[in-house]
């Protein structure tokens, strides 16, 4: 066997995982604009059910709940992530191991654990479940990864720029604001979009702390599925997914997750 | 910079750490402790219910073998789904570590991720719809194959594994590949000029120097498996009753939190022990 045989086998079975990942959300996408309303073939193309999206006021007002609470999730998340990263790099004390370490159970613990915890732990505070309550889960579960995708910027920063800014007379508010801040903005705006996404997408933590009948995308999606299929779930369904990666499209330009620079 | 902190600086880390500490305290820290304390309940302590401190949740699930056996088939299917992952999955972030070179290879490696940051129950029911009977994967078989043939992998463990490979798939290939670019391609070589065979390179030299990656991910892939509940119960159907889906259930439908509390902590201390064992690997293959 030649090398060049081998390495074409490679491409040809790196294609095979691709059509794996790719062909279902594909033929989701086609069963949207499949006129039939029971899948049945062949196709007929019709947007139908993307026009019947606009008159579905349930579906309409939990997107419209989900983009909202996705926004202020991001604002919350980036800024409170991104004080904590700069506070992490600049200084050094006794525990900041653990408080690295403290960022993981978040991501590591699965969401069925977290999620049912938050809603006990709400219902004895008194919170309940609710809007509310579906933002502060979110943003606990976003915060580790703003923090890890902004520290990785900030561990590309040249601390001798601040030293040299204050050697000039700058105020450690002043250093924060010319010097810091526009070199991790990159770091902020790939957090940033991360954070959207783990709320946009959540449907764990959504499904256990929000109330019935006022309720996130996903969790109404969930909901609808065990009913039965209908060919608008497809289509809301398709718009999520691009809409989805279209974000991390972004993200990734903006960070560089795993890839050489 | 000074190694010790004078005040002003503590003060300064300190109004920088805290609102992000205190935001994980409240929503995730106190709630596994709020939990651990409901599992030890007899009912809910509001809405004005008598309740006592008791064992009776944890003896539930040690007297009903049902539980037990659930976590075991949940434990079972974190296994399979886990090493089907690592099979597929390590040879894709091979040939993109090192086979494929230059601009091609950041594309099809963002193409490879890229479906693990969308939405995953989006991407479970896409699969419902290939699988269900006399669906696309049906009619495709059967166009392509002469003689006539019922799939009917829809609701059987078969599409739950599917679904989930799908789900997770990604996570191995990701830290296999960081992995793998990790390892000179010049000690390759020097194998190779050395007369190693391609078998002796692969077992001898790649997988102990990948083991790190493929291990990570392998605890990545299992732990949230293990937890999971809203797969199983789209793809599994009737089959689909799995630890999670009980959990779940307790939450949802039957309104028995403590005992809900108990068997969520349940699994929180099988998911902790086992990243307890894995810690060492993980911490080698994040350097």
């Amino acid at each position: 066997m030649s090398n060049g045989f081998l390495a074409h086998l490679g491409r040809a079975y790196v294609g095979l995982i691709l059509f794996f990942l790719y062909a279902p959300i594909l033929v989701m996408a086609a069963m949207s604009l499949n006129a039939s309303e029971f899948y049945q073939l062949p196709f007929r193309g019709s947007t139908e059910w993307y026009a019947r999206l606009w008159h579905n006021g349930e579906i309409l007002s939990a997107a419209w709940r989900s983009v909202w609470i996705a926004v202020i999730v991001t604002l919350i998340a980036t800024t409170l992530g991104t004080a904590a990263s700069v506070a992490l790099f600049r200084h050094d004390f006794r525990g900041k191991r653990v408080l690295q370490v403290l960022l993981f159970p978040p991501i590591a613990i699965p969401w069925l654990i977290t999620g049912t915890a938050m809603l006990i732990f709400f219902f004895g505070i008194g919170l309940g479940r609710g809007t509310p309550a579906v933002i502060i889960g979110h943003v606990a579960l976003a915060l580790p990864y703003v923090i890890v995708v902004v520290s990785a910027r900030l561990a590309t920063f040249d601390r001798t720029l601040e030293e040299a800014a204050r050697s000039l007379g700058a105020t450690p508010w002043q250093i924060t604001r010319a010097v810091t801040v526009p070199w991790i903005l990159p770091g902020i705006i790939a957090g940033g979009l991360f954070a959207f996404a783990v709320s946009f997408d959540q449907f764990v933590v959504s499904y256990f702390l929000s109330e019935p009948g006022d309720t996130t995308l996903p969790v109404l999606i969930y909901t609808s599925i065990r009913k039965g299929f209908t060919p608008e779930i497809n289509a809301i369904s398709t718009i999520i997914i691009a809409l989805s990666m279209g974000i991390m499209l972004l993200a990734a330009r903006y960070s560089n997750f795993g890839g050489e620079r | 910079m000074a190694m010790t902190l004078a005040g002003r600086d503590r003060r300064r880390a300190l109004a920088l750490l805290s609102p992000a500490y205190l935001w994980l305290t409240v929503a995730v820290f106190l709630p596994l402790s709020a939990m651990a304390f409901f599992s030890f309940l007899s009912d809910v302590p509001f809405g004005g219910k008598d309740w006592h401190a008791t064992l009776d949740n944890y003896r539930a699930f040690f007297q009903t073998a049902t539980y037990a056996t659930l976590l075991w088939k949940s434990l079972k299917l974190g296994l399979i789904v886990t090493v089907v992952s690592v099979v597929v999955g390590f040879p894709c972030a091979y040939v993109l570590a090192k086979i494929v070179k230059g601009r091609s290879r950041e594309a099809l490696f963002l193409l490879v991720i890229l479906p693990f940051w969308s939405n995953s129950l989006v991407r479970i029911f896409s699969w419902a719809i290939v699988l269900r009977g006399n669906g696309v994967l049906d009619r495709a078989v059967n166009a392509i194959l002469p003689w006539d043939v019922k799939l009917n992998l829809m609701f059987s463990p078969t599409a739950i594994v599917i679904g989930l490979v799908h789900s997770y798939l990604p996570y191995v290939i990701l830290t296999s590949y960081l992995a793998l670019q990790a390892i000179d391609d010049s000690l390759i070589e020097a194998a190779r000029s050395l007369g190693a065979r391609r078998r002796t390179i692969l077992w001898r030299l790649i997988l102990p120097l990948a083991a790190p990656g493929i291990l990570a991910g392998a605890v990545l892939i299992f732990v949230p498996v293990v937890g999971s509940f809203m797969e199983p119960r789209l793809l599994g159907g009737r089959v689909g009753t799995y630890y999670g889906t009980v959990i779940e259930d307790q939450f949802v439908a039957v309104f028995n939190w403590p005992l809900g509390a108990a068997l969520s902590f349940i699994l929180l201390a099988v998911v902790l022990a086992i990243l307890a064992a894995a810690s060492p690997i993980l911490r080698r293959a994040r350097t």
